[in-house]
């Protein structure tokens, strides 16, 4: 049986020349989950879009529940849910009658469509707002309610685009674990996310793009792993003593340091005899640390090591 | 295997194809636009004043100074507003579509596998709707200042539907529009450098012999002016096949050309 979703060297430009995808290839199994992870701009919701046959790709194929996303489009389309980054229903009707719309949009019958529709909102809980206006719900209803419209049709295949951004903790929760119902029922979901909390709890594989490629690919584990065993973590007073160690440390042979303020941190493979060697280059540098810590590697690690940048959460909030 | 069927629904029925499918899908959405007119009433409510305004503005404010001959002010006015209502109606087919584009709307119905032309026929149906009810309220106020058909009933209704035709047609272009817009807001200033020159340089509140001679060839000729004597025609009486016909004819014109231009344009839409 084909894979879920094929992608091979897909590439989009958009007009101005920005080359949203530059060659993206990857593959997700049936009944597995692909968290596909980018800072903003990297291309995630281009790549969505091309698989989700709204955007026509310039070079490279793909293929969803093996139909072609170009010429077999139609096929496409009944065979995938879209939940996209803004919640996309329509405010002024009620919860029931969204997800009635969607199904009569897909022929299912005015009858049928109602039962469906009463049958997600209870397993969505939202039979309680069931007959009020999308408005007047909050962002983690809306995304259930968004969600849920995804699924009218039962398809086998779900592109959820950031589906918890901007969601409290709870609601945020709350989404993950209907996710993980999904897909414990055999349902393929390639989500797109800036929370590597996440892609670590929801993902068996993790694709990571930046500036329209693919830079990284393998299992939460595995792209921890490419940092070494553990992670140190070296407070300095100021800035400056901050990248001075950076460069004292950026001449050791294993786990390139990066920089994060006043904070440095480097993979170390040996042992605690490492730490005490690092600890006294530093010393013989002149550059002495305030605080330290040893710790497990993180997805955030991964990222800072790919792309340069801490997560991507931080990123918004400095653009803020 | 455990499958999605043991919580979710059964499949999807199989799909009709083709046009009747695409009935349906417009139908739909010509439902889903037109309860959102009417959950929000005051939309509707506020987008018939400024009709009103310009009833009262035209009949009791400036029409005094207006010389139409043939025919009292008011009898000359009212066409013209029918048709100018009708028109800034079709505007909130391009604030509209600029909506459901900006709120992702647009995205979600373009991966369902439902015919491309249902979001923009859904729209300009619905607005269709809405404008058979402005219509008839723009009429009772026309009534109430001293607005008469002197015709006959079925001549206002022929006119009734000419404006009806026109006015889907316009929905369409301006449907491009909303869909080339960033936003609701952009939508509707975009729009007016489109609607005011055809609405204000036309016979419709003022003889275009009024006008400098180089506007009057303009003025008596777009489609505007056409629609607007035909309705004078049909309501007031005179000729009316001289101004029916090319109105009818520019309308089915300008929704042949119109309406492919703006599925086209949904399909490239982001």
């Amino acid at each position: 049986m084909a894979a879920a979703i094929e992608a091979e060297r897909l590439v989009k430009v958009f007009s101005g020349g920005v080359r949203a995808l530059d060659g993206v290839s990857f593959t997700v199994e049936r009944g597995t989950v692909l968290g596909l992870l980018g800072p903003n701009g990297a291309g995630k919701t281009t790549c969505v879009r091309v698989l989700t046959t709204t955007l026509v790709p310039d070079a490279g194929t793909a293929a969803v529940h093996g139909h072609d996303v170009v010429t077999a489009a139609r096929q496409v389309r009944e065979s995938i849910g879209l939940a996209g980054q803004y919640a996309a229903v329509d405010e002024n009707l009620t919860g029931r009658e969204n997800l009635r719309m969607i199904g009569q949009l897909m022929h299912i019958g005015r009858r049928d469509a109602t039962r469906i529709a009463d049958e997600l909102l209870e397993r969505f809980t939202l039979t309680d707002a069931a007959d009020r206006p999308a408005r007047t719900y909050s962002g983690g209803m809306r995304r259930r309610l968004d969600i849920a419209a995804a699924l009218v049709h039962r398809p086998p295949v779900l592109f959820l685009d950031e589906p918890t951004t901007g969601l409290d903790p709870s609601s945020r929760n709350a989404v993950w674990t209907l996710i993980e119902e999904l897909v414990g029922l055999g349902t393929t979901v390639l989500l797109t996310t800036q929370y590597l909390e996440e892609a670590d709890r929801l993902a068996d594989r993790i694709v990571v793009v930046d500036r329209g490629t693919v830079i990284a690919e393998g299992t939460a584990a595995e792209l921890k792993s490419s940092l070494g065993q553990t992670v140190l973590d070296l407070r300095f007073p100021s800035p400056e003593d901050a990248e001075r160690a950076h460069s004292v440390l950026a001449r050791r042979p294993l786990g390139a340091p990066t920089r994060d303020g006043t904070v440095v941190s480097t993979g170390i493979e040996g042992g605690p005899h490492e730490v005490l060697e690092i600890l006294r280059s530093l010393e013989e540098a002149g550059v002495r640390a305030s605080t330290m810590a040893v710790r497990e590697p993180s997805l955030d690690d991964v990222f800072l090591d790919l792309t340069g940048h801490r997560t991507f959460a931080d990123e918004e909030k400095e653009q803020r | 295997m455990t499958t999605t069927s043991e919580v979710l629904p059964e499949p999807a029925a199989v799909r009709p194809a083709g046009l009747a499918s695409a009935i349906s899908d417009a139908l739909v959405l010509t439902e889903r636009n037109l309860i959102g007119y009417v959950r929000i009433p005051q939309a509707l409510f506020f987008s018939t004043v400024q009709p009103v305004m310009f009833v009262l503005l035209f009949r009791y404010v400036f029409g005094g100074a207006i010389a139409t001959p043939g025919m009292s002010y008011v009898d000359y006015l009212m066409p013209g507003i029918f048709v100018q209502t009708v028109m800034f109606g079709a505007v909130s087919t391009s604030i509209g579509l600029a909506e459901d584009l900006q709120k992702g709307l647009v995205e979600r119905f373009r991966s369902l596998p439902m015919a491309s032309s249902a979001v923009l026929a859904g729209r300009t149906t619905a607005d269709a709707c809405r404008n058979v009810f402005v219509l008839v309220l723009i009429t009772i106020v026309g009534f109430l200042v001293g607005f008469r058909v002197h015709t006959d009933a079925l001549a206002y209704l022929a006119a009734f539907g000419l404006m009806l035709l026109f006015a889907y047609a316009l929905s369409w272009g301006f449907a491009i529009i909303g869909l080339s817009a960033p936003n609701s807001e952009t939508a509707q200033l975009m729009s007016f450098p489109v609607l005011f020159p055809l609405v204000f340089a036309s016979t419709a509140f003022v003889p275009a012999q009024t006008m400098p001679s180089w506007l009057q060839p303009f003025a008596e000729h777009q489609p505007v002016s056409v629609v607007v004597n035909a309705v004078r025609a049909l309501t007031q009486g005179g000729p009316t096949a001289r101004w029916v016909i090319p109105a009818i004819l520019w309308s089915v014109g300008l929704l042949v050309v119109l309406m492919p231009l703006a599925v086209r344009r949904y399909r490239r839409s982001v």
